[in-house]
């Protein structure tokens, strides 16, 4: 398949974006100013971004706890996402969900989630809506390595698959539940075999590789659409660090920490867009500089936003 | 009838059962509106274990009347993400006792999905089951755990006693842009009463004075009240007169009925059908002598069912829950009598 650069230059912005995100936020985590559970998407980048790129701005999205790369992916505002991990008032869930729970119902981005698995039924309700209205919009789940071994992602695949929902399961396998590694877990460590067991067609991709993900969303959307229902898309993956800011990873080998940071999925874009796509040095560091300064505006609007009301906040709950 | 009822004409009463009532605000609700769907259990062909969706799968179709596999914990979720993305469904769990296994998609997921979006997301779902002791179904299918709904901000908690409220606050639930938790009483499937031709709804948190009376404020809910009744019409020829409020919603609940009655009887007492420990019961009274302690003669009396799993013998389950010698013990005693 060949692709425009300005297609590619998108693809390698977002990954940048999401790899900025994360970076500046650890870095502010560190200062104290943000607080609780961040889990950094560092080294997943290219799977919510090859699977955004793949839908059509109707189509639905629901991410999971490890959700800022899926939100930005899907064109969440980076002003409004690190407001809402600083709790202001102007962040997406006016400083009351934090990371685990960005939602963006403008962006069809039904939300992350607290819960290993939680968002997998809701993903398929969403599908479950699109067959009642008879619509030919897609529902992409994100989901982890962890969720597969939760009941369920079994039911969830089922109910998709009996009533051919237009969902494509997106597995992300980091091959960590928070630190127990999937060969543990796991009889079958290529979690994308059990779908077939639920009469879903399944497909492994690297997940580190942006184009992959990418085509084979593209394909297994349009098979949604056509009506065919589910598919599952296995993305393998590795997290560069723990499971979360304050997780150091200890359990993670050197070894195969280094073989996929050998494998950044941002490097790899980058790699690809000089070689593949000829373009040149100056024009990558232009994106890279562009990203940069957006995020620095965002934080420097969210550390200016006013935290929420607590009278304001006092007075809503009265009504409960 | 309260005013805050919106009804068109008053004329034409006729006598259905419970689960009929039911039935036609469903059917009334899948007409009205396009976004509006059924999914459980054997709720197509079958029409439910309890019948109230009997009919509506030859006139709506499967995409719209769903047959869903054992899977509760997934297809309770799909409603919560077809709720979110513009849908109205409504969800049958066949035994409040089942809801166990949807704990996670109601309470992390639908109670709480508006508020952790800002205000910005919706989950305008109802979430049907039925609950309640008496047919020898033991301790798996014979709870009353309204309690546990009741305690997590961000959903509301109906339970209707009439075939007239059934329809009404049914109608209203799916009209409502919250998650609704709507519990049924499996003993009043076939009880009749009079409810109007016409289209009507009845607002959620609008308790009703099923009796009126001076000497004593009964509350009750769902199964209670009818067994409170027929206490009431026995304490009335003991010269006791009851008044007999039907909380109908207990989220919201509608606090300003009981504190005028109690205003007026100076006495309560309360009826749950479920446990006595940690149940809604102790919440209304710990409200009412915090709020009208001054009014009150006596202390508030809460009739309960026994801190124990329901148990299969139909002696030992009659036993377990509040009988109407129960409920006339508990007046007479708050009377001093």
């Amino acid at each position: 398949m060949t692709y425009s650069l300005e297609f590619l230059e998108q693809l390698y912005r977002t990954i940048y974006t999401i790899r900025i995100f994360e970076t500046e936020c650890i870095r502010l985590y560190r200062q104290g100013l943000i607080i609780g559970y961040f889990h950094p998407y560092l080294g997943e980048e290219a799977i919510a971004t090859g699977v955004c790129a793949a839908l059509r701005p109707d189509d639905y999205i629901v991410s999971t706890h490890r959700g800022h790369g899926h939100c930005i992916a899907r064109g969440g505002e980076l002003k409004k996402m690190v407001a809402e991990v600083l709790g202001r008032e102007a962040g997406y869930c006016r400083g009351r969900g934090g990371s685990m729970h960005i939602a963006d119902i403008d962006t069809g981005n039904i939300g992350a989630n607290g819960i290993v698995g939680g968002g997998i039924p809701i993903g398929v309700g969403a599908g479950l809506g699109i067959h009642v209205r008879g619509t030919d919009q897609v529902v992409a789940i994100f989901f982890s390595d962890g969720a597969c071994n939760n009941g369920v992602f079994a039911e969830s695949l089922n109910l998709a698959a009996i009533w051919d929902l237009p969902v494509v399961f997106v597995l992300e396998n980091n091959q960590y539940a928070v630190s127990s590694p999937i060969e543990e877990m796991s009889r079958i460590s290529d979690l994308y075999r059990r779908a077939e067991g639920y009469g879903v067609p399944g497909y492994l991709v690297d997940g580190n590789d942006v184009l992959a993900v990418y085509e084979k969303t593209k394909e297994a959307a349009e098979a949604c659409r056509k009506g065919k229902g589910p598919v599952m898309i296995e993305a393998k993956t590795y997290r560069h660090g723990g499971h979360h800011v304050n997780d150091p990873g200890l359990y993670m080998p050197k070894d195969r920490l280094e073989y996929y940071k050998a494998k950044d999925p941002l490097k790899l874009a980058r790699e690809y867009l000089t070689e593949q796509g000829e373009c040149s040095e100056e024009r990558l560091t232009a994106i890279e500089q562009q990203a940069q300064e957006a995020m620095e505006q965002a934080v420097e609007y969210a550390k200016n936003c006013p935290e929420p009301s607590v009278e304001g906040f006092l007075k809503e709950v009265e009504r409960n | 009838m309260s005013e805050k009822e919106s009804t068109s004409s008053t004329c034409d009463f006729r006598q259905l059962k419970y689960r009929e009532a039911l039935n036609e605000a469903l059917r009334e609700e899948l007409l009205r509106d396009e976004s509006v769907f059924v999914i459980g259990g054997g709720i197509g062909q079958r029409g439910g274990s309890y019948k109230v969706t009997v009919g509506l799968l030859d006139e709506f179709g499967p995409r719209r009347i769903i047959d869903a596999p054992i899977s509760e914990a997934s297809f309770t979720g799909a409603g919560v993400g077809a709720a979110i993305t513009g849908m109205r469904p409504v969800v049958e769990i066949l035994f409040v006792d089942f809801t166990s296994l949807i704990v996670d998609q109601i309470v992390n997921q639908a109670a709480k999905y508006r508020f952790m979006s800002g205000g910005k997301g919706r989950v305008p779902m109802v979430l049907r089951t039925q609950g309640g002791s008496g047919n020898g179904l033991a301790a798996q299918h014979s709870q009353s755990l309204e309690a546990w709904y009741y305690h997590v901000p961000g959903l509301k908690v109906v339970m209707p006693s009439t075939p007239y409220d059934a329809k009404g606050l049914l109608k209203s639930a799916i009209r409502d842009d919250d998650p609704v938790i709507f519990i049924e009483h499996k003993l009043l499937y076939l009880a009749e009463g009079p409810v109007p031709q016409d289209d009507y709804t009845i607002e959620l948190g609008v308790a009703d004075v099923k009796r009126r009376g001076d000497d004593v404020t009964i509350v009750a809910w769902s199964n209670m009240v009818p067994r409170t009744l027929a206490a009431a019409e026995k304490l009335a020829q003991e010269e006791i007169e009851a008044e007999v409020i039907d909380l109908r919603s207990l989220v919201p609940l509608d606090k300003q009925l009981i504190l005028e009655s109690v205003q007026k009887t100076e006495h309560l007492v309360i009826v749950q059908e479920a446990v006595r420990r940690g149940g809604v019961a102790s919440d209304i009274a710990s409200i009412v002598q915090a709020e009208a302690f001054d009014f009150l003669d006596a202390p508030i009396k809460i009739v309960a069912g026994k801190n124990t799993p329901i148990p299969f013998n139909v002696h030992l389950e009659r036993a377990s829950v509040p009988q109407e010698a129960d409920i006339m013990g508990a007046v007479r005693k708050v009377l001093h009598l």
